[in-house]
C-alpha cells in the first residue's frame, strides 16, 4: 500500500493535468466531453479504505470543477461513483474473491473484466453528472443520449490510457 | 451517546458519502448561476404559497403602519391642495386649474389580490367601472408608482403591476432630468431596471427615479424608487441601472387610481402625429 502512494499521486497529477489541459479543450460536436479523470477512482487498489474512496472522489471532482468553473458538479458525481464502487466490485468479484496485492486493472483481471467494470462505473458517473447538470427530467431523452455518447467516448479514452500505461510497466 | 458513536462508526461510509454530497450540492447551488435560479424559483413558489395562506393575518398586523402612512399622506395632500379641493364622498376632486392645463383625478381603492412572485404580476382593486375607473389609468400608492389599470368590470378592476415584465414605464432621474425606460426583469420584487440613461448623465447611487410625465397615464414626478446599483454597458454607451423600488409590493394595501383628464386628447393627438 505504501509503495503505491507515489505511483497514485503521480497518476492523479497526470490524469488531472490531461483532463484540464487537453481533454477539456477538445470539442466533439459541441458538447461531448470525455472525462478521463474518473480512471483515478476506477483503478484505486482493492484495499483502499472506504472513507478514503469518497474523500479522494471529492478531492478529484473539486479540482476538476475548479478548472471547469462548475463548482460542485463533478465533485457530486465523483463522490457518488466512489460510493458505489465497493458494491460494483463485490458484484463483479471472481468466485474466490480478489487476490491480495492485485488492483482493478486489465493486467490483473483481464480486458473483458475491466471493460465491464469500467463501463458501468463511467456510465454511473456520467448519468449522475449530466442529470445534475440539467437538473430536471424535462429533456430526459436528450440528457440520457448525451450521457451515453459521452460514456462511450470516455471509455475509449480510458482504454487508450490503459494501453499507454502498459508500456511503462503498469503506471496506472 | 456510546450508541450514537457506534452508529456513526458503523455507517461512516454512508455518512461520509452523504456529507460530501451535501457539500457538493451546496457548492452547485451557490456557485452556478443556472442551478441557483432553479433553487430560487422553486423556493419562491413555496414562499408564495405560504404568503397567500397567511396574507390575511399579515394584513392585520400591518394595519397600524398603513394607517400612519394614510394619515401622513392625507396631511401632505391637504397642505398641498389647501382650499383648492372639496371632498366628495369617496373621491377627491381637484378643481380644474385652467392656467397649467394639467389636472388629474384621484380615486382611492383597496388592493384585494396581489402577487409578486410571478413573471407577470397583476393587482386586483376593489373599484370598477361604477366608480369611474377605466383602462389605462395609473395606479399609485402613498409610497410611489404601482401600475396601470388593465381591465375593469362593474365593481372591480385589475391592474398590471410594475412587477410585470410586460410593463415599461417612462422614468426620469429627478436630479438631472435624463429619462429612460423602467422595466422589471423578474427576480427580486424590490428591484427594477432602468435602461436608456446615456453615459454622460452621471447618475449616483441614492438618486431618486420618478415618473417622467411624458405618458398620458401618470402625473409627473411620482416616485418610483432610488438608484441601487449602476452598471455601464460598455458597447452601447447607456447605463444599466438597478432601481430599488419605493413601493414594497408585498405590503401593498391602499392605492390611488389616477385619471388624467385630457389623456384621451393627448393620445389622439399623438396618434395623428404618428400616422403622418
Amino acid at each position: 500500500m505504501i509503495n503505491l502512494l507515489p505511483r497514485y499521486l503521480f497518476n492523479f497529477i497526470i490524469l488531472v493535468l490531461v483532463q484540464v489541459l487537453l481533454l477539456n479543450n477538445l470539442q466533439f460536436s459541441g458538447y461531448l466531453n470525455p472525462y478521463l479523470y474518473v480512471l483515478f477512482i476506477i483503478t484505486l487498489p482493492f484495499s483502499t479504505p472506504k472513507w478514503m474512496l469518497v474523500a479522494l472522489g471529492f478531492t478529484t471532482g473539486i479540482i476538476v470543477d475548479i478548472f471547469m468553473n462548475t463548482l460542485g458538479l463533478h465533485a457530486a458525481a465523483t463522490v457518488f461513483m466512489a460510493f458505489v464502487r465497493p458494491f460494483i466490485l463485490s458484484s463483479f468479484s471472481p468466485r474466490d474473491g480478489y487476490e491480495m496485492g492485485t488492483r482493478p486493472i486489465p493486467a490483473d483481471y483481464g480486458f473483458g473484466w475491466f471493460f465491464k467494470y469500467s463501463v458501468l462505473m463511467v456510465a454511473i458517473h456520467h448519468l449522475f453528472l449530466f442529470f445534475v447538470e440539467a437538473f430536471s427530467f424535462e429533456n430526459f431523452l436528450s440528457t440520457l443520449w448525451k450521457s451515453i455518447l459521452s460514456s462511450i467516448v470516455s471509455v475509449v479514452f480510458i482504454f487508450i490510457a490503459m494501453l499507454f500505461s502498459k508500456r511503462k510497466s503498469g503506471t496506472i | 451517546m456510546r450508541n450514537f458513536i457506534r452508529f456513526i462508526i458503523r455507517n461512516h461510509f454512508f455518512l461520509l458519502f452523504l456529507f460530501f454530497e451535501i457539500v457538493s450540492f451546496y457548492f452547485i447551488f451557490n456557485y452556478n448561476e443556472y442551478h441557483r435560479n432553479i433553487y430560487l424559483s422553486s423556493s419562491n413558489k413555496v414562499s408564495g404559497f405560504l404568503f397567500e395562506r397567511f396574507s390575511s393575518v399579515i394584513q392585520y398586523f400591518e394595519l397600524k403602519q398603513t394607517n400612519e402612512e394614510l394619515s401622513k399622506k392625507n396631511a401632505e395632500l391637504r397642505n398641498l391642495l389647501d382650499n383648492k379641493t372639496y371632498y366628495a364622498g369617496r373621491t377627491i376632486d381637484l378643481v380644474i386649474d385652467t392656467i397649467s392645463g394639467r389636472h388629474y383625478r384621484y380615486r382611492s381603492a383597496r388592493v384585494i389580490n396581489n402577487s409578486v412572485n410571478k413573471h407577470f404580476n397583476y393587482i386586483t382593486l376593489n373599484k370598477g367601472m361604477k366608480d369611474g375607473i377605466s383602462r389605462d389609468m395609473g395606479v399609485i400608492s402613498s409610497r410611489g408608482l404601482v401600475g396601470v389599470v388593465l381591465n375593469t368590470s362593474e365593481n372591480y378592476s385589475t391592474a398590471i403591476s410594475l412587477l410585470n415584465t410586460r410593463l415599461k414605464i417612462s422614468a426620469r432621474l429627478r436630479k438631472t432630468g435624463f429619462f429612460g425606460s423602467l422595466n422589471w426583469e423578474g427576480g427580486s420584487y424590490r428591484h427594477a431596471t432602468l435602461s436608456g440613461i446615456p453615459a454622460h448623465a452621471a447618475p449616483s447611487v441614492g438618486d431618486a427615479v420618478v415618473s417622467s410625465g411624458y405618458s398620458s397615464i401618470f402625473p409627473e414626478d411620482i416616485l418610483i424608487g432610488t438608484i441601487d446599483e449602476i452598471n455601464i454597458d460598455q458597447g452601447e454607451g447607456f447605463y444599466d441601472i438597478k432601481v430599488l423600488l419605493s413601493v414594497d409590493f408585498k405590503k401593498l394595501q391602499y392605492v390611488q387610481v389616477v385619471e388624467k383628464k385630457e389623456a384621451e386628447e393627448q393620445r389622439e393627438l399623438e396618434k395623428t402625429s404618428e400616422n403622418d
